[in-house]
């Protein structure tokens, strides 16, 4: 093989696969990427149905019912409510009045059917997100709740 | 007085690195041996006093030091002294600390055991590994210092953050710092290469323990943290594709690129730009995953309060370091001499192919990571990318490269026999194959892609096996000669042989587990009883119990099969008063190398209990493998050519290397 065949192959193939990643990385993006939503966005119809999302908000006061295994909640952020239905165990820190990320779909009837229910870690801790949908409400106050 | 002292000693460690930036640097130039010589002076002093202020912190700790805002906020006195310990880095300040405590010691350690290096590489190395060391210093001095006191100190602490008050937190940052910052060596060599406008093959050969080193410490740091994970966050998952854990990741995937590019610098003096570029974008990788971690752009575990600030200072340490060393690079990389060109079909074609789909594989990482920031900074859409993008484009890369796995070690240097090498790895598929059918048959024909990954996972274990069979000749010649030649093959051969089967191990648990992982949720009452596969679990009762820090609720369950008792479980619930948190604890029962998994949910108002019981076959070879993997390196490290350093050019001829 003479130097200039070598190099061919050797540039042909780190093309090859680059462009495979490439190939593979935008296929990713374009079908298994996530939206992230407000409780007011998805009140006010901003969101098709059967597609995944996540919802962040608080869990609102007096909201949650659970009958063996099935939880509903609503999700606020002050603004509007969203119902969430949530099959399964709910992490440690789901509580009342606390910041909550759920991911599903919205289902018939603006039921939003979860199959995530993803809490903090750390009692203090409010996830960015939810203290982002908070503010936009107008219902977040600095250096209130999740200050850190 | 002991804060004072650690801060003391944390402002002299700077003062220390200042010189150590400046002074081997001026000498190296100057070919001033006095100059050069104060940079491993200070290296070493550098590192006792950023050891003293460390120790500083964990007495302070130690002493329920509730006057020094750290401890108050992460700590209590009635803690076990194990978690007080550990809690001087379970926090944002405290692990900064041991993050340039490691990143003094392994410049000490250059210091000490560098003696083998050119006197002006040393320096070099030295002077870059001071400037790292300077920004961080600066960065904990005035966004993130340990020592600040309370004008009026309370008389208990806040605890520490009930999810880290576990064994992991003693092991797992330790571990991942060591990997992390370990890569700051390689990152130094390269700097100091470029500085130097000189590249050989002995500068591969420098650079690859550390890097080996580094890499064995992050392999195990992750699997660690995957298990810590896995038992603790109570969901049985064991990787969730979360930014943090991205973040170590992608580190991992360029270090175990450069080991295997560092290979072919050594032996063929070739990919010697690419060798640079790599050591390069693995300590980079590292800062990029410690401002992810620290600077509270992403929602984690690992994210401890954390003010604006702090994101800031590390962005622009970020910056400064990325963009200087790439610059650098861009600038001094053309002057270098490149290496020679190769047959693509050879051992270092082989190794190019390797380097090849793991840079790809860790830039669809690291898009996946970043795109979600860069999405909301453009244009203010939050989304999140999740498993699903990783598996669509992470596993596809990972295929390619680990059926092609068996085949580099069997293909010589400079030449490789494409066709021979298959032939001697037709056992290893073979194997393989099999494993395909029967899985299939097991399965009933149902189609999935678990026979081919459990099919993937023997034959690169099998390729292993040939690689060690072919070397000592097993098959061929008579035993007695084979051992013979086992005892001389170096340690290097059994090291990277054992670190490709690891490799198969950790695939083998991962398919297993994702395919053959069975869950239940369900609600019950005292004595009622549940089977998962061919395990029968019935609830007890719950009994209460008292932690040192915590009450704790413990649900009783005895696992039978075939009607004999195995074990009582004993998931529980935990609730730490002072926070006012609760954590589930689960409980194992490990049989062989699979796990049966028990965490508790909710109790109803009628005393019924939501469990959740997880059967999950062969799942503890994913960490397993880790293990072996870094029990490789270790092999390799310990093989006496890396020890020696260098070969002086007399010594080549006599000893010709063995592979």
């Amino acid at each position: 093989m003479t130097r200039k065949q070598r190099r061919l192959v050797l540039i042909g193939a780190a093309l090859g696969v680059l462009g495979l990643a490439l190939a593979l990385v935008l296929g990713a993006l374009r079908d298994s990427i996530v939206f992230f939503q407000s409780p007011t966005d998805v009140a006010e119809g901003k969101v098709a149905p059967d597609k995944r999302l996540r919802l962040g908000g608080l869990v609102k006061d007096g909201s949650v019912k659970r009958n063996d295994l099935l939880i509903e909640f609503a999700v606020t952020d002050g603004n509007k409510d969203v119902p969430v239905s949530y099959r399964g165990i709910v992490p440690d820190l789901f509580r009342e009045g606390q910041g909550v990320v759920v991911e599903g779909k919205l289902g018939a009837g603006g039921q939003f059917v979860a199959d995530t229910v993803l809490a903090k870690h750390d009692e203090n801790y409010m996830p960015r997100e939810v203290a982002d949908a908070l503010k936009k409400s107008g219902r977040w106050k600095e250096g209130e709740g999740g200050k850190k | 007085m002991i804060a004072e002292l650690g801060h003391y000693a944390l402002v002299l460690a700077l003062g220390l690195s200042l010189i150590q930036g400046v002074a081997p640097l001026i000498g190296a130039r100057r070919g001033d041996a006095a100059l050069m010589q104060l940079g491993s002076s200070t290296a070493l002093m550098q590192f006792v006093f950023a050891a003293a202020s460390f120790a500083a912190l964990v007495a302070c700790y130690l002493m329920s030091d509730f006057s020094v805002a750290n401890v108050f906020q992460n700590s209590n006195s009635q803690m076990p002294v194990i978690y007080k310990f550990t809690s001087a880095w379970g926090n944002h300040e405290g692990s900064m600390l041991l993050w340039v405590l490691i990143l003094a010691l392994f410049g000490a350690l250059v210091a000490g055991f560098g003696s083998n290096l050119p006197a002006t590489l040393k320096a070099d190395v030295l002077a870059v590994q001071a400037w790292i060391g300077a920004a961080f210093y600066l960065f904990i001095l005035f966004t993130s210092n340990p020592f600040l006191r309370i004008a009026e100190p309370p008389f208990e602490g806040r605890d520490l953050n009930p999810i880290l008050q576990d064994f992991g937190l003693a092991v797992h940052p330790p571990l991942l710092y060591l990997g992390y910052v370990g890569c700051s060596i390689a990152f130094s060599f390269a700097a100091a290469a470029l500085i130097e406008g000189r590249i050989d093959a002995a500068w591969a050969r420098y650079v690859r323990p550390w890097t080996l080193g580094a890499w064995m410490a992050l392999t195990v740091g992750i699997a660690m943290g995957s298990y810590w994970a896995y038992y603790e966050l109570g969901w049985g998952g064991w990787w969730f594709w979360d930014p943090v854990e991205n973040a170590s990741l992608m580190p991992w995937l360029a270090a175990t690129a450069l080991l295997h590019s560092a290979v072919v610098m050594e032996k063929r003096d070739a990919l010697k730009i690419w060798t640079l570029l790599l050591a390069i974008l693995a300590f980079s990788l590292s800062l990029l995953g410690t401002f992810l971690v620290r600077s509270g752009v992403l929602t984690s575990v690992h994210t401890f309060a954390s003010d604006p600030t702090r994101g800031v200072f590390i962005l622009a340490i970020l910056v400064i370091f990325i963009g200087g060393s790439l610059a650098l690079f861009a600038w001094r990389a053309p002057a270098l001499t490149q290496g020679g060109l190769f047959a693509p079909v050879s051992r270092e074609g082989a190794l190019l192919l390797n380097n090849l789909f793991l840079a790809s594989a860790c830039a669809t990482v690291f898009v996946g990571t970043l795109y979600p920031l860069a999405l909301e900074a453009l244009t203010g859409d939050k989304i999140s990318v999740g498993a699903p993008f990783f598996v669509l484009t992470f596993a596809p890369l990972f295929v390619p490269l680990l059926l092609a796995m068996p085949f580099g070690p069997l293909l010589a240097w400079k030449r490789g026999d494409a066709y021979g090498a298959a032939q001697r790895l037709l056992a290893a598929a073979a194997v393989g194959v099999m494993a395909v059918v029967i899985v299939l048959i097991a399965e009933g024909g149902s189609v999935s892609l678990a026979p081919f990954g459990i099919g993937l996972a023997l034959f690169v274990m099998g390729g292993a096996v040939t690689d060690l069979a072919e070397r000592t000749g097993v098959v061929r010649i008579p035993f007695a000669a084979a051992r013979a030649r086992a005892a001389g093959l170096p340690r290097s051969a059994w090291g990277t042989a054992l670190a490709h089967f690891g490799v198969g191990v950790t695939l083998l648990g991962i398919v297993a587990e994702t395919h053959w992982n069975a869950e239940r949720i369900v609600s019950l009452k005292p004595s009622q009883a549940v089977t998962l596969r061919h395990y029968e679990l019935t609830f007890e009762d719950v009994v209460a119990r008292q932690g040192p820090n915590y009450r704790e609720q413990v649900a009783r369950f005895a696992v039978r099969r075939d009607g004999q008792v195995l074990a009582t479980l004993e998931p529980s619930k935990r609730s730490f008063a002072t926070r006012g948190m609760t954590t589930t604890e689960a409980a194992l029962l490990t049989r062989g190398v699979s796990q049966l998994y028990v965490s508790l949910g909710d109790t109803a108002a009628d005393g019924a209990l939501v469990v959740r019981i997880y059967h999950k076959p062969l799942v503890l070879l994913i960490w397993l493998g880790a293990l072996v993997m870094a029990l490789g390196g270790a092999l390799s490290l310990s093989d006496r050519r890396l020890r020696i350093g260098a070969p002086k050019p007399a010594a080549k001829s006599t000893l010709a290397p063995a592979e």
